[in-house]
């Protein structure tokens, strides 16, 4: 399998990340190189195997429903390129 | 020698002794280190150097000493992957994207080694999000190998993703440092320095408040100069977390008292399928020379077969970015890190993403998404757990067939030039972790342990592969092979 170009924009939107159209051209390239790479996988017969959940026999820990952090508002949004008491703030998203 | 190159040739187990006979002090020793650091900078190792930090730490490691109640590692200088949150220091897993972000938290293996006593000296460069095998993908640039060719100034990569945290090891920057590894990123910077790297059995160290790469393969360990300094190290790193659900609830070994004890009568598998076809003679006498000598310390040596070995690679390929797509889609401009305006939210999204990764990570975003997108998803992602399933078997099966741990090289090459892969296809440069990926797919303990020098003075390494949480066995292997082969230090130049 190989992808055009419209799927590599199509992939560079859903991964809302803006490319160029020569970067497109580069990308399409190198993610067919890797794509050819992973062909080999098809020689495997897997159609009797798992796939791998985990590589640890060990089951999924549950934790106790109770509240063990928080009410620090201030430090969630320390880091955020524009806040306001509090609440991140984002160009508008309704009109 | 000035007496601070002698405090920061000390290994951690010497430090820990002199300190303890207050043959020097802590802060002493950290301004060895800081000096060292400020005359390093040529090799980019550091991105953030803490030196105010480091000597406030040192100073109570004194007054602990002081007192007698040195904890195991007091007063050990420590350098940090930029990978780990710390917190009110820059943590930006060498990436634009988190650009100014000083966590309000903790990572609880670095948590580990400040209760244990470490002094921090500063955050390493690394590959960006931990995604490359030469250093080169940094947002801070690369870094510079300390190990040349012999009668050359041709700069060399340390190997990455850890390649600071290797390099600052190898020019004595710190006396140890944490890394991690996700297809081989403590192993392969460890075996491109003469440095001892160890990546632990999945799950063993937590995994809380390292920026995530590929979740399922991500582990932290050590890089250190010595099989013991690597064992001290991993003793306080690795924990049992409550925040971390694939955290296992395994006590933490004394790995440290492992070291010395016998080898004699260990079954150590040699896998046919590593002997790859072009491998340089080298790396195939390197081998051999690492056979010799587990027989010659009483270890059996068997030949045995891990059929499924050629598509760990590939497979890898497909499971790790798929995974980094996931985990990088947190990085969106608003609550941390950079932020680009756009029209709208979208193209704000786009637009801070866009200026925030670097294209190494745009390709594995890109891949991951396609291969986790409606039609892919079975024939890619799915098709690769089951491979993986396929490569774990093998490793058990070994297992169960008796064999105590597998000997391989580390990597295939030595270390390359700066720049020397830069028109590389990205497999051929992927092509470096072809023998420590299938580790991290079946989640199991590799050490990285240096073997010897090639024909042109750069430090090759071995790489010992154990059964799961049994890091005990490789810190007895590696440590023969260590008392064998030497330790290995680059001369000064920089």
């Amino acid at each position: 399998m190989s992808v055009d170009i419209a799927t590599v924009k199509r992939v560079a939107r859903l991964a809302r990340i803006a490319i160029s159209d020569e970067e497109t051209v580069a990308f399409q390239s190198e993610i067919n190189a890797i794509l050819g790479f992973a062909e080999q996988l098809n020689e495997v017969d897997v159609s009797a195997v798992e796939p791998l959940t985990s590589v640890v026999a060990q089951v999924m820990k549950m934790r106790d429903d109770v509240v063990t952090d928080g009410f620090y508002a201030d430090k969630v949004v320390a880091n955020a390129p524009a806040s306001d008491d509090d609440f991140f703030m984002v160009p508008k998203v309704i009109e | 020698m000035t007496r601070a190159d002698d405090l920061t040739s000390l290994s951690i187990a010497e430090i820990r002794d002199g300190l303890a006979t207050k043959a020097f002090s802590a802060v002493e020793l950290t301004k060895s280190y800081l000096a060292a650091i400020e005359a390093a900078r040529s090799l980019n190792a550091y991105i953030v150097e803490t030196p105010e930090q480091a000597l406030a730490m040192a100073e109570a490691s004194d007054a602990r000493l002081a007192s007698g109640e040195q904890r195991p590692l007091e007063g050990v200088p420590i350098g940090v992957k930029d990978l780990f949150a710390t917190e009110g220091v820059h943590t930006q897993a060498a990436s634009n994207v988190l650009a100014g972000f000083k966590p309000t938290y903790e990572s609880t293996v670095t948590a580990n080694l400040w209760a244990d006593g470490a002094v921090m000296l500063g955050k390493l460069n690394m590959d960006e999000f931990a995604m490359g095998s030469s250093n080169e993908t940094s947002y801070y640039g690369p870094v510079t190998n300390p190990w040349r060719r012999e009668g050359s100034n041709m700069p060399l990569v340390p190997g990455g993703s850890s390649g600071g945290s290797a390099a600052a090891v190898a020019a004595r920057l710190c006396a140890g440092a944490t890394a991690t590894d996700t297809g081989g990123s403590i192993r392969q910077p460890a075996a491109f320095t003469g440095t001892v790297g160890i990546k632990p059995t999945y799950g063993r160290c937590s995994r809380w408040g390292i920026a995530a790469f590929a979740s399922s393969l991500d582990q932290a360990g050590p890089i250190a100069r010595t099989v013991r300094d690597a064992a001290i190290l991993l003793k306080s790193m690795a924990s049992v977390d409550p925040k971390d659900t694939t955290s296992v609830d395994l006590p933490v070994g004394d790995y440290e008292a492992a070291i010395g004890q016998s080898v004699k009568g260990l079954r150590i598998g040699i896998p046919r399928e590593y002997r790859l076809d072009g491998m340089p003679a080298e790396i195939e006498a390197l081998w051999q020379q690492g056979i010799e000598w587990l027989k010659a310390a009483g270890a059996e040596i068997v030949d045995i077969s891990l059929p499924h070995t050629k598509y760990a690679l590939p497979a890898y390929y497909i499971v790790a970015p798929a995974e980094a797509s996931s985990n990088l889609a947190r990085y969106d401009g608003v609550r941390y890190g950079l932020r680009v305006p756009g029209d709208d939210i979208v193209s704000m999204y786009e637009n801070s993403r866009a200026a925030g990764f670097g294209r190494e990570v745009k390709r594995r975003i890109l891949i991951g998404t396609y291969v986790l997108s409606a039609g892919y998803y079975d024939a890619y992602y799915v098709r690769a757990q089951k491979i993986r399933t396929l490569i774990k078997r093998d490793f058990d099966i070994a297992f169960e067939a008796g064999v105590d741990a597998v000997l391989t090289p580390a990597t295939p090459s030595a270390a390359f030039g700066l720049q020397e892969m830069a028109l590389a296809s990205p497999v051929e440069m992927y092509l470096n972790d072809v023998f420590t990926v299938t580790v991290n797919m079946a989640g199991l303990p590799g050490i990285a342990v240096p073997g010897g020098l090639d024909s042109t003075g750069l430090p090759l390494g071995l790489q010992l592969i154990g059964r799961p949480f049994e890091e005990e066995t490789l810190f007895r292997l590696a440590h023969v092979v260590e008392d064998a082969a030497g330790s290995f230090t680059p001369a000064r130049w920089w």
